[in-house]
């Protein structure tokens, strides 16, 4: 499998390593799998990795390796090489199943009727649609704990709004195409908005500030308004 | 003792050298523009490389001091002045009660950095003190500086004492800012899916930095950038100085608070080295990207650190001659 693994050098500190070139869940999971690792187990002038959809980047500090012969990303990439000489064989396996409510529609998904028409089917087809899968996170990334998910059905999908919203509120649940994700924060995008959900994905105060992590599968449910403000509500009196 | 913010300026932020570890979750690393004029400013005062320094644009800040202390000003040439006589950059100088830190038109660069013996006593969010102002997070409140803010410093103990404060850190050591319109850059990842013409064009024309650039990116103008392989690009990690090129043609040159991860071709990395520059450019100003390689590019950043390791070896050193 690792002799698979290309070795690229991203900027002065950065290495690339690709896993493929193709959206596939096991080639995925295998990044995920070897982000951990190393995660665990930093050599020395380790500093960070940033997995995504077919690639790992290991960010590291080049004035750990200095030599008169090689360079600090020829050292560096040995290192990473040793490392994962090291690493368990065993297959990786999806992470934990979180469950998502979604309070469809109306205020919180003014966009919903619109993926509704564009399909040529109701709105209340679109939330089972959405409602019926199970998604998986292949990587975080565009804003703090938003999850890029695979795994939505054709026949929701929907393009990006020509005009992108200068402001959209954290918690919305929008459609990209065939992608589907959550706003964690407050931010502008051109995503179309199906709903919102009351729960926090990004709580920067805590020691693992994100709620879903690569490598997690996702399955939303439907909630009312007023499970969604009740929710708030609890939410707010424990903080 | 604290800081009192008479006037905020345009856009004042406290910011240290980025927040990682926590990239893998979405989050932005940020830190300073120019992580140069940061670092020099924070081993003038005698605080590490990474201790938060307040990063002011164009029109710098009004500053009330509460007791004494020492302050160095690096980057961007604001006009500072202390209780209204003009002070140098690059340069450390002694505060004492109720001094004045104020700074007038600008007139180099776009961003200065005040550092202050002892650093910002602000809590560091997912271990870094910068501030994150989309999430409004880090720094003081997560959020830019306002009026009236009081901003208090770290334990400032008696231990850095500078002889001399004449000393005025040397040309050779700022020799960064020569060729501002020279940006050297490494081919990116994408580079090939370019039509050779406009490979071409990158590394010679002129690109002229727009005014839709901020901390986040900047947005350049020139020729148009047109793709030979049309191939959908799965979303993956990019870097400060990171210059991506979306389907209209224009090129992106990626800042401090860039996004995590992007879905455009990369057609180039400008070299760490050369960041500060643009750091400084303002909208307006032209640049010409020069290839040179991944070696290249390591080997300079690597002298850059021991250049401003020998700075900070050579400030203790004085410090310690009296």
């Amino acid at each position: 499998m690792f002799q698979d693994i290309k070795y690229l050098s991203f900027g002065e500190a950065g290495i690339l390593l690709e896993f493929g070139s193709v959206m596939d869940k096991e080639i995925n999971l295998q990044i995920h799998k070897t982000a951990k690792w190393l995660n665990d187990h930093p050599f020395d002038g380790f500093i960070e990795t940033v997995p995504a959809y077919t690639t790992l980047t290991v960010l590291y500090d080049p004035m750990k390796f200095i030599h008169f012969k090689k360079s600090a990303f020829e050292l560096a990439v040995e290192q990473i090489r040793n490392k994962l000489e090291s690493m368990p064989d065993e297959n990786s396996s999806v992470g934990r199943t979180i469950e998502i409510p979604v309070c469809y529609g109306g205020d919180f998904g003014p966009d919903l009727e619109n993926v509704a028409s564009i399909n040529g089917i109701s709105p209340q087809e679109v939330i089972s649609i959405h409602t019926e899968k199970t998604y998986y996170v292949y990587m975080l990334g565009f804003a703090p704990g938003f999850p890029f998910l695979g795994g939505m059905a054709k026949e929701i999908a929907a393009p990006r709004l020509s005009s992108p919203r200068l402001s959209i509120p954290k918690g919305s649940v929008g459609i990209a195409g065939e992608q589907t994700g959550i706003y964690p924060i407050e931010t502008p995008g051109g995503w179309q908005l199906i709903g919102r959900t009351p729960t926090k994905l990004f709580t920067p105060d805590q020691d693992h500030p994100v709620l879903l992590q690569a490598g997690d599968q996702v399955k939303f449910y439907q909630i009312t308004p007023e499970e969604y403000h009740a929710w708030e509500a609890e939410h707010e009196h424990h903080d | 003792m604290s800081i009192t913010i008479d006037k905020p300026g345009m856009l004042t932020s406290l910011q240290d050298l980025g927040r990682f570890s926590y990239q893998q979750f979405g989050v932005i690393a940020s830190g300073a523009m120019d992580p140069f004029a940061h670092t020099a400013a924070n081993l003038l005062v005698g605080n590490p490389a990474n201790e938060a320094t307040l990063e002011a644009t164009l029109l710098g800040p009004r500053l009330t001091f509460e007791a004494e202390t020492y302050i160095a000003v690096g980057g961007a040439d604001l006009t500072p002045s202390l209780n209204g006589k003009p002070i140098q950059n690059w340069r450390t100088y002694k505060i004492n009660p109720n001094d004045v830190l104020e700074f007038g038109k600008c007139r180099w660069g776009c961003r200065a950095y005040i550092a202050v013996a002892g650093g910002f006593d602000t809590e560091p969010v997912m271990g870094s003190k910068s501030t994150y102002l989309r999430a409004g997070i880090g720094g003081h409140q997560g959020r830019a500086l306002k009026e009236g803010d009081r901003l208090k410093t770290g334990s400032f103990t008696s231990t850095f004492k500078p002889v001399s404060l004449k000393w005025l850190m040397s040309r050779g050591l700022r020799t960064v800012y020569e060729n501002m319109g020279r940006i050297r850059a490494v081919k990116g990842r994408h580079f090939d899916y370019f039509t050779s013409e406009s490979q071409n064009a990158f590394f010679e024309k002129e690109f002229t930095i727009t005014t839709k650039s901020d901390r986040m990116g900047y947005r350049a103008e020139g020729t148009t950038l047109q793709l030979e392989r049309k191939e959908e690009i799965l979303s993956e990690p990019v870097l400060f100085g990171t210059v991506q090129v979306p389907a209209e043609g224009n090129p992106i040159i990626l800042m401090a608070d860039r996004q995590t991860t992007g879905g455009y071709p990369k057609i180039a990395q400008t070299a760490f080295v050369d960041l500060p520059k643009l750091a400084q450019a303002k909208p307006g100003d032209k640049v010409v990207f020069q290839e040179i390689s991944e070696e290249e590019a390591q080997i300079n950043y690597i002298i850059q650190k021991i250049q401003l390791n020998y700075l900070q070896t050579g400030i203790r050193l004085k410090n310690r001659e009296g």
